[in-house]
């Protein structure tokens, strides 16, 4: 800790007070401004959701008349908005619910699977230039996806050696392997560094001895670390399904604005633009998308922060 | 294709994936030797750095490359390559008014957003810090994590709704100016403070990230430490300031430049909130504009290679502060 060293305190010299009641009622008074300011901070955060939340229940007629607070003296709920959101068929965001659901799944399990596999390789099997390798990508963290984008498309579009296209009308998959794909080359160079972190925890005497009794590294790698890696790879996996099921710009660029590839990001991204003055679509519309991500978040919190604090930051 | 279609493609697609590299695993079992440890290496990294050698590297060079040619995608037109503009791009960056306003659009986000963020982040966490609702509290202030950027837009574009005054209003804010008798404010629309308002919701989304490193930070100051301060008489905000603040030095470093790095490439509030107009564009939302809407890839190739050259020194000195904050 070099660098943490804190100050002396100017008031150092000076002989501790005494606990006096003085002293005491300022505690209780800077104790009282510290929790009414914590209100304060957590109303600001909360309200506009709040409010949109709110407004996603109101009728049409209500919301775009008055605002979401008016419910305190009139409260008046309907599922209507849901109802136009979700199968209506001008809006229908079930449909993009399910791209949603399709694009997230594989590019979730793709990239984690390869990442542990390289992973592994790169903290326990020797090899000669590992070290230069392992950090040749994690440098590459560090390319904006933006730079790798329109030469990226290039290749889907126009592959070279006369390799079939994976975009346009008859792509395998109907399109959906160019998002996939995307998705998991960009996951894998900081998944491939956080899970490799993970995995020189893991004490060396637990692989030498399976070695010693004749255990290769497939069977080590599927019988000792996957179990041991479980934590870890619940952390990343909690970040990269949020990164996928929230991205616009992977979906906007490799999807084409295909509506039959499109996650419910692009569509409620067009919606604001065309029908910006519709609050009771666009509240629930919003919480339609909304709901899965939050589900996810709040009940695998802790594997969440576990990979804050790891670094699980997307460059 | 009917969701039931998708579906069965997406299950084709995993089941061909864990297929290939079950293969792999299994025809690598047997390998013990020096040499055969070489091809199992070979094995498990192979697909990794076949993406990321053709999905990001030959990508990010190829784009350098091309933000010194003109407009079309293939750049040598002719024998004579005559599409070469060597560093006009990059000239037009710096001198076309548009885009000089753009790049001052992304400094104000890119120096306002990260100190707010940890501001609010830091404040936070040392006000719940070991209060009885601590959990509850900090949840509050998380959330906006687990939300889109698309939907968070959508949520304070609602905040900032406009009516004219005489209206009833729909938004909080121009509720709150009517209910104290004053004009309703186009929040979004009224140059240059609405870039500010867009910042808001960036801030809204990121100081829940800063809060929870900054926490952690909090948490691991040695209890006598923070003891030894108070029998001194060491309380309240001096406690915070010459306690708090220098232990969680590296911490906050990383946080500021981790949000900085972030805020360069955030694209998706200004294209939902504004659409870039009104003055509120910036280079991550230009360079999806120039690439995929002018179709100009020269222009669109510099302000990506802009943004990288931006981001390298950030990202080089945030790894080398995280280090840092592993070694202790």
């Amino acid at each position: 800790m070099t660098t943490t060293t804190p100050p002396a305190p100017p008031v150092r010299s000076t002989p501790a007070p005494p606990k006096t009641a003085s002293s005491a009622a300022r505690d209780a008074l800077s104790g009282r401004w510290a929790s009414a300011a914590a209100i304060v901070i957590a109303i600001l955060w909360t309200l506009p959701t709040f409010g949109l939340l709110v407004s996603s229940f109101r009728p049409e007629a209500e919301v775009k008349s008055n605002g979401w607070w008016n419910v305190v003296t009139d409260p008046q709920f309907t599922l209507d908005s849901y109802r136009q959101v979700i199968t209506g068929a001008d809006v229908d965001l079930a449909t993009y619910l399910i791209n949603s659901v399709v694009i997230t799944i594989p590019a979730v399990l793709i990239p984690i699977s390869l990442a542990v596999m390289a992973s592994y390789a790169f903290a326990w099997i020797p090899f000669r230039g590992r070290d230069t390798l392992f950090v040749a990508v994690f440098a590459l963290q560090i390319v904006p996806i933006q730079v790798t984008m329109i030469p990226l498309l290039r290749l889907y579009v126009d592959p070279p050696f006369n390799l079939m296209p994976l975009a346009g009308n008859d792509a395998p998959g109907g399109g959906f392997y160019t998002v996939w794909i995307s998705h998991t080359i960009f996951a894998l160079p900081l998944a491939i560094f956080l899970l490799h972190n993970f995995m020189r925890e893991i004490p060396g005497e637990l692989i030498e001895s399976a070695r010693v009794d004749g255990a290769g590294h497939v069977q080590i790698f599927s019988k000792i670390m996957l179990p041991l890696m479980t934590p870890a790879i619940a952390a990343f996996g909690i970040f990269q399904f949020l990164w996928v099921w929230n991205d616009l710009l992977v979906a906007l660029v490799f999807a084409g604005g295909n509506p039959s590839v499109s996650p419910l990001t692009v569509r409620l991204a067009a919606l604001a633009g065309q029908r910006g003055e519709d609050w009771h679509l666009l509240s629930a519309g919003a919480f339609v998308s909304l709901v899965v991500p939050l589900i996810v978040f709040l009940s695998l919190q802790r594997y969440f922060v576990r990979g804050l604090l790891a670094g699980s930051v997307k460059g | 294709m009917t969701s039931t279609d998708k579906l069965i493609q997406m299950a084709i697609a995993v089941a061909l994936f864990f297929a290939v590299t079950g293969a792999i695993l299994l025809l690598t079992t047997r390998l013990r030797s020096r040499s055969g440890e070489r091809v199992q290496a070979a094995a498990f990294i192979a697909p990794s750095l076949l993406l990321i050698a053709i999905g990001l590297l030959y990508p990010a060079l190829r784009t350098i490359y091309q933000s010194f040619f003109g407009s079309s995608y293939e750049p040598l037109v002719g024998a004579d390559g005559a599409n070469f503009v060597g560093l006009d791009n990059y000239r037009r960056i710096f001198t076309s008014e548009d885009l000089l306003q753009v790049l001052q659009n992304t400094a104000i986000w890119v120096v306002l957003t990260p100190i707010l963020a940890t501001g609010f982040g830091l404040i936070y966490a040392v006000l719940v810090d070991r209060t009885r609702f601590e959990k509850f509290a900090k949840a509050l202030i998380f959330l906006p994590m687990a939300i889109s950027l698309v939907g968070a837009s959508i949520i304070w574009k609602f905040v900032y709704d406009y009516k004219a005054s005489e209206q009833g209003q729909l938004g909080v804010l121009n509720g709150l100016l009517k209910a104290v008798g004053l004009d309703t404010y186009r929040f979004l629309l009224t140059e240059p403070w609405n870039t500010f308002f867009l910042i808001v919701i960036i801030v809204w989304v990121q100081a829940g990230f800063a809060m929870t490193i900054l926490s952690a930070a909090i948490k691991a100051i040695p209890d006598d430490i923070v003891e030894a301060a108070k029998l001194d008489g060491v309380n309240g905000l001096k406690l915070f300031r010459y306690i708090t603040v220098p232990s969680i030095r590296p911490s906050l470093i990383v946080v500021l430049t981790t949000i900085s790095i972030t805020t360069l490439k955030v694209f998706d509030i200004v294209r939902t909130a504004t659409g870039g107009q009104f003055g509120t564009s910036v280079l991550a939302y230009e360079f999806y504009v120039q690439s995929f809407r002018s179709f100009d890839f020269g222009l669109g190739a510099a302000l990506a290679t802009l943004i990288f050259i931006l981001v390298l020194p950030i990202v080089v000195y945030n790894i080398r502060q995280m280090r840092r904050l592993e070694a202790r």
